[in-house]
């Protein structure tokens, strides 16, 4: 792996962000009914501090829940690395909620698609959104974000890579090329 | 860690990182069973296969519910009901199961080893539903699942299990089980239930009950089989009720907050009382509960590494 580019930094990221907070609001006319979703692992850290500025702007905590997709997976027998199953944590009722779906990285579109029916078995929502910090392109499903942080067209042989203070001990997005 | 066993067939052969991989994978399943729908695609598209030579309605429906929950298809087999009354082999029996591209067979069989001695013979998945008087490994696991939630931990507990050890494949995997993961255990049971060497998987052996209740954190009754006493070895009901039941005045001499668990079905008036079956100690029900979420953990582990051999030969 050879990092090529920082597509973007602390500061770069963190005003992404801020700016898809305001666009949740916009798009939601405010925060009645919002809640956001992340997914694991990242969009959970990033589902988090939308909440922050979302709460920053309205003066309102909207309810954070947490979701692990690997059950709903279509390539659970592909990846090299098994994946370990973790808890969902969604502690309120999603029904009738505008539901804002969070990831990092938006690419063939799958994770999401999982997200979707995993989401759907917990209750119907009045919509699903989705917002995500970095959209790579190279879809495989009729599948689109609401909100981006940042479009990073890519090729296929290079890999994005989101840091986040939170787990990974700084804020960054890289593209590395594989080897 | 990784899964990469294709069968369970025993705690004895499990590292303790692989028990502990079931127990915190159990822990997401869980969840699964509190929804409006309690169903995840997880195991989509496989067949399991519940073969069993033993009467059983618990292990067999927690089985079958567990699969459903995984969405795989569930096909059970009673062997008073099958070609096993024609003499077909275990060997054959499995064989056929394969042909018919099942993925995954659940088996209760009345001989230590069955469940070994079939997984050698057929390539799919197979998974110990109590073999004679050899294990009972998701028993087990969900004995050891039910008391970390309770109390936490296992490292350091003082287990102490009561009742028919001898003939006891529940007491043999939760001994391996428990060992393993640190607790110390203690047997307890007339000296007849007591098997030989038992010393030797690294238990404390007492005759009398008041001792095995003193120190421990938990205490998992065995049911006294009386239809499998064909030695004629057993005590009598009541006398056992007397010299060995857990009952609300011994329990009054242990920890306040002992846990109670037991397999099932319970023997109300002798293994123990019906107020401490029904009383505030006892985790009976919740057992039941959680060895839903234990086997599809281990359904669920077992049909992944299964697909990744089987991924790694065709690339071979």
């Amino acid at each position: 792996m050879k990092e090529k580019a920082k597509l973007l930094d602390k500061d770069t990221l963190n005003r992404s962000l801020m700016r898809v907070a305001h666009e949740i609001l916009e798009k939601n006319k405010g925060t009645k009914d919002l809640s956001l979703v992340g997914i694991r692992n990242r969009g959970v850290y990033l589902a988090k501090r939308l909440a922050d500025y979302i709460g920053q702007i309205e003066k309102v905590r909207i309810p954070v829940g947490i979701l692990d997709i690997t059950l709903y997976r279509d390539d659970l027998t592909l990846i090299a690395a098994q994946p370990v199953v973790h808890k969902t944590e969604i502690d309120f009722d999603i029904t009738d909620k505008n539901i804002v779906l969070v990831d990092d990285v938006l690419y063939t579109g799958r994770t999401i698609r999982a997200a979707l029916d995993a989401l759907v078995d917990l209750g119907r929502p009045k919509s699903i959104q989705l917002a995500v910090l970095v959209d790579r392109g190279h879809r495989e499903l009729p599948i689109r974000a609401e909100y981006v942080g940042k479009n990073i067209p890519t090729s296929q042989n290079e890999t994005v890579e989101v840091h986040l203070v939170e787990v990974d001990g700084s804020d960054e997005v890289v593209i590395v090329e594989k080897e | 860690m990784a899964w990469t066993r294709k069968d369970l067939l025993g705690l004895e052969d499990l590292s303790r990182e692989e028990i502990e991989l079931i127990l915190t994978t159990a822990e997401s399943f869980k969840q699964v069973s509190t929804r409006e729908i309690k169903k995840v695609p997880a195991l989509r598209g496989k067949t399991v296969v519940n073969l069993f030579y033993e009467p059983s309605t618990r292990t067999r429906v927690s089985f079958e519910v567990a699969a459903k929950r995984l969405s795989a298809d569930v096909i059970n087999i009673a062997t008073e009901t099958s070609s096993v009354k024609k003499g077909e082999t275990l060997v054959d029996t499995g064989r056929n199961i394969e042909a018919l591209k099942a993925d995954i067979i659940v088996i209760r069989h009345n001989a230590s080893g069955a469940a070994a001695v079939l997984s050698r013979h057929v390539n799919i998945s197979v998974v110990n539903a109590g073999d004679g008087w050899h294990e009972h490994p998701t028993q087990a696991l969900l004995d050891i699942f039910t008391l970390k939630e309770k109390l936490g931990k296992i490292s350091g507990l003082n287990v102490s299990i009561v009742g028919d050890i001898a003939h006891s494949r529940v007491a043999r995997s939760n001994i391996w089980g428990l060992t393993k993961l640190g607790a110390k255990v203690t047997v307890c049971a007339p000296k007849m239930l007591i098997p030989v060497a038992i010393e030797q998987m690294g238990v404390r052996v007492t005759e009398n009950i008041d001792d095995a209740l003193s120190c421990a954190d938990a205490v998992n009754v065995l049911r006294m089989q009386f239809e499998r006493d064909e030695e004629n070895v057993f005590p009598k009901q009541l006398e056992y009720f007397k010299n060995f039941a857990i009952t609300e005045e011994r329990l009054k001499k242990a920890k306040k907050n002992i846990v109670v668990m037991h397999p099932g079905p319970i023997n109300r008036g002798v293994e123990m009382s019906s107020e401490v079956a029904d009383g505030a100690n006892s985790v009976i029900l919740e057992q039941v509960t959680n060895g839903i979420a234990v086997r599809m953990a281990v359904l669920f582990l077992v049909a992944q590494a299964k697909d990744k051999l089987k991924n790694h030969e065709d690339i071979d």
